[in-house]
């Protein structure tokens, strides 16, 4: 590849604790400060400042990859009145191709505490949005992270690495709607206030959920929660004659004995014409006796399944990591190409090319319109042409070549290929 | 020509069957493209065979056993376009295509003869009974593949061991109701079918109309009471998920039966 003096330094959750990464965290104002900082230091071209709970990076393009790195980590350092003594064991930092691999993986959230998670990609989306603004990235860092952004995109779409649940309250929803299709038509009965059950239907009215009973020992807890969730309470004495008309049902109460038997499922299911009925027991100790998943079209989950599910789902994440980070490899590649596509060389070349193949037309289509010439004045004719065409091209190209070992030499490469058309 | 046309629309079908079968293992979605793009290719070859035959014969696809079974196979494949551009249902294509190839292999073991019925003032409900019949069959075998992967669904929810399987297919909700429409409409038209053929035989051979050959129908009749259990139990008794999944499962198998006892 090129020379592009990528470089990237940072700390995150793997290699900092939070007591120190919360010190080194930029808020939008501290790196709209930041921003302008680097970019004011002679051997920093371009910058981008990405500052996360999680983490907290700075991408660069430099003139020395050596100097750029450790100019970036005396910056953290010094803006955050740390030592750099204290935090050198906690960075990590990638140069050239390494640095563009990093960032793929970071918007692609494999780097991500929960594999697979969406939030980063808008993070870094913010972050970009915000340099862009500032003028703190040029043609390379604006390059790199659309590169970025649809690398993240080709990954969420051909990989399942975002697709399967990896909480307990999700995986509950997956489930729930691998039972039934459309939850907006479905019912689900919270037995116990707690606060997990609580978040469960709230998840589960996100994706359409309308109709809730709330059913709890005292009837005004019901009352208040039922009407956070916009729903109806229930008696505690009343909910065995009222369970069938739960799809689905979350127990989560302190009791210390089962308070659903199989005997009161079975009697909901036949009142229900045997209509499915989902049931989620996430307390401990257990509220639903668990032959009440022997019966047919009755579905029960208890906090270990749920658990086991979702830790089945992060081997299958991981699994599609991989295929991830083979995409991954592929677009390095293809970023490669196209820093080298800025290497003035190929681009002289192609200019040349341009050239010779329009001066050879044009001489020919002349020689056509006057067959009388002889070949002498047919050869003085040719040499005139090439000598036109290199004496055009001639200070173009020496200055290019100059001008490409210089900060804004990328600008002019890709001026040279937008003017002439080159990348057609 | 009409051999060429035929053995491009069975490879096609054959192809096509390998190709969900791998799409069901391995999640690409090209290979889901392929495969549709197969059974498409297939299918068109297929409907140029049925053409072709009914302008050499002069009459509908539905006189001699290979007829009636290359009409069947057709009928389903374009059956299941219907379902699936109504339902998106990834992998249906793998438990119904197969099936539409086996019958369409079946068919070349028939004889090609064919053949020219006496002109018979009943000919109307042999017509009428065999097409009733296939449509019938048709969405049994609709409600078949919507049952088996009910019953796969239901078995890792119910287990708990989430497969590959659980991602790709749909809901439960889904898959019974498709399997309820499709019998709903699949046994009134099947129900004709039966009564239409009655009709025909008492006709045709001077009998009366409850005089039928044991050892052909008794597979129908199973079949019949079967989907009848299934439709009405749903209506009534609230008959569905798992146990309308096996009933029509089972009722396709004796229908099969019936299927080549019987055409």
């Amino acid at each position: 590849m090129a020379e592009s003096n990528l470089i990237m330094v940072g700390v995150n959750h793997k290699t900092t604790p939070v007591a120190l990464r919360e010190k080194l965290a930029f808020t939008k104002g501290k790196i709209e400060d930041s921003t302008e900082k680097l970019g004011s230091f002679p051997e920093v071209e371009e910058n981008l400042i990405i500052s996360t709970c999680n983490r907290v990076e700075i991408y660069a393009r430099v003139k020395d990859v050596d100097q750029g790195i450790s100019r970036l980590k005396t910056f953290i350092c010094d803006y955050h009145e740390i030592p750099l003594a204290q935090l050198d064991d906690h960075f990590y930092s990638y140069c050239e191709e390494q640095t563009v691999e990093h960032l793929f993986r970071v918007s692609s959230s494999l780097d991500s505490m929960v594999l697979g998670e969406s939030q980063i990609l808008g993070q870094v989306k913010d972050a970009y949005s915000l340099a862009k603004s500032l003028r703190g990235t040029g043609i390379i860092l604006n390059q790199l992270f659309e590169k970025a952004f649809n690398v993240a995109k080709r990954i969420r779409e051909e990989t399942g690495i975002a697709e399967n649940a990896v909480s307990i309250s999700s995986a509950a929803v997956d489930l729930a709607r691998k039972i039934f299709d459309d939850l907006e038509t479905h019912t689900v009965m919270l037995v116990g206030t707690g606060e997990m059950a609580e978040l469960a239907a709230k998840h589960l009215m996100s994706y359409g959920i309308k109709t809730v009973y709330v059913v709890s020992r005292t009837y005004e807890r019901a009352a208040s929660l039922a009407k956070t969730l916009n729903g109806s309470a229930l008696s505690f004495d009343k909910f065995k004659e009222e369970l069938y008309r739960a799809d689905i049902v979350i127990s989560s109460t302190a009791a210390p004995q089962f308070i659903i038997s199989k005997d009161m499922v079975a009697q909901a299911i036949h009142q229900r014409k045997n209509r499915p009925m989902f049931f989620i027991d996430i307390a401990v100790p257990r509220d639903i006796a668990p032959e009440v998943n022997d019966l047919e079209n009755v579905f029960l989950y208890d906090i270990d399944d749920l658990q086991a599910v979702v830790n089945a789902n992060m081997v299958e994440r991981q699994r599609e990591a991989e295929l991830a980070a083979e995409i991954i490899r592929v677009e390095v590649d293809k970023f490669h190409g196209w820093m080298d596509s800025l290497d003035a060389v190929p681009t002289i070349i192609e200019l040349r090319k341009r050239a010779e193949y329009t001066r050879r037309q044009e001489f020919e289509k002349t020689l056509k319109k006057m067959p009388h010439l002889s070949q002498e004045d047919k050869n003085n004719i040719h040499q005139m042409s090439i000598a036109i065409v290199n004496k055009l091209l001639h200070k173009p190209t020496v200055n290019l070549k100059d001008k490409t070992r210089s900060a804004e030499g990328q600008t002019y490469l890709k001026a040279i290929r937008d003017l002439f058309h080159l990348d057609d | 020509m009409t051999l060429i046309t035929f053995n491009i629309a069975l490879i096609s079908y054959l192809l096509a069957s390998l190709a969900y079968f791998v799409y069901l293992i391995y999640r690409k979605q090209f290979v889901s493209t392929l495969a549709a793009i197969t059974v498409g290719v297939g299918w068109v070859f297929h409907t140029l065979v049925i053409g072709l035959r009914s302008q050499e014969t002069g009459h509908g696809p539905y006189t001699t056993s290979f007829e009636v079974a290359v009409f069947f196979s057709w009928m389903m494949v374009l059956v299941y376009f219907l379902v699936n551009w109504k339902y998106k249902i990834k992998d249906l294509g793998s438990f119904i295509i197969p099936v539409a190839f086996l019958i369409l292999l079946y068919a070349t073991f028939l004889s090609k003869e064919a053949v020219v019925f006496p002109e018979s003032q009943f000919q109307i409900l042999l017509t009428l009974h065999r097409t009733l019949s296939i449509l019938g069959f048709v969405a049994f075998a609709m409600a078949f593949a919507a049952g088996l992967m009910y019953l796969i669904q239901e078995k890792q929810v119910k287990s708990k061991k989430l497969g590959i399987m659980y991602f790709r297919m749909p809901s439960l909700e889904i898959l019974d109701n498709l399997n309820y429409k499709v019998i709903a409409v699949g046994f009134p038209l099947f129900t004709l079918g039966f009564i239409t053929g009655s009709i025909w035989n008492a006709q045709m051979n001077q009998l009366s109309l409850f005089s039928w050959d044991l050892v052909k129908t008794w597979p129908l009749v199973i079949g019949w009471v079967l989907y009848g259990l299934i439709f009405f139990g749903r209506l009534l008794v609230g008959l569905q998920g798992k146990k309308a999944a096996q009933f029509s499962i089972f009722g396709f198998i004796t229908i099969m039966l019936t299927y080549l006892l019987h055409v």
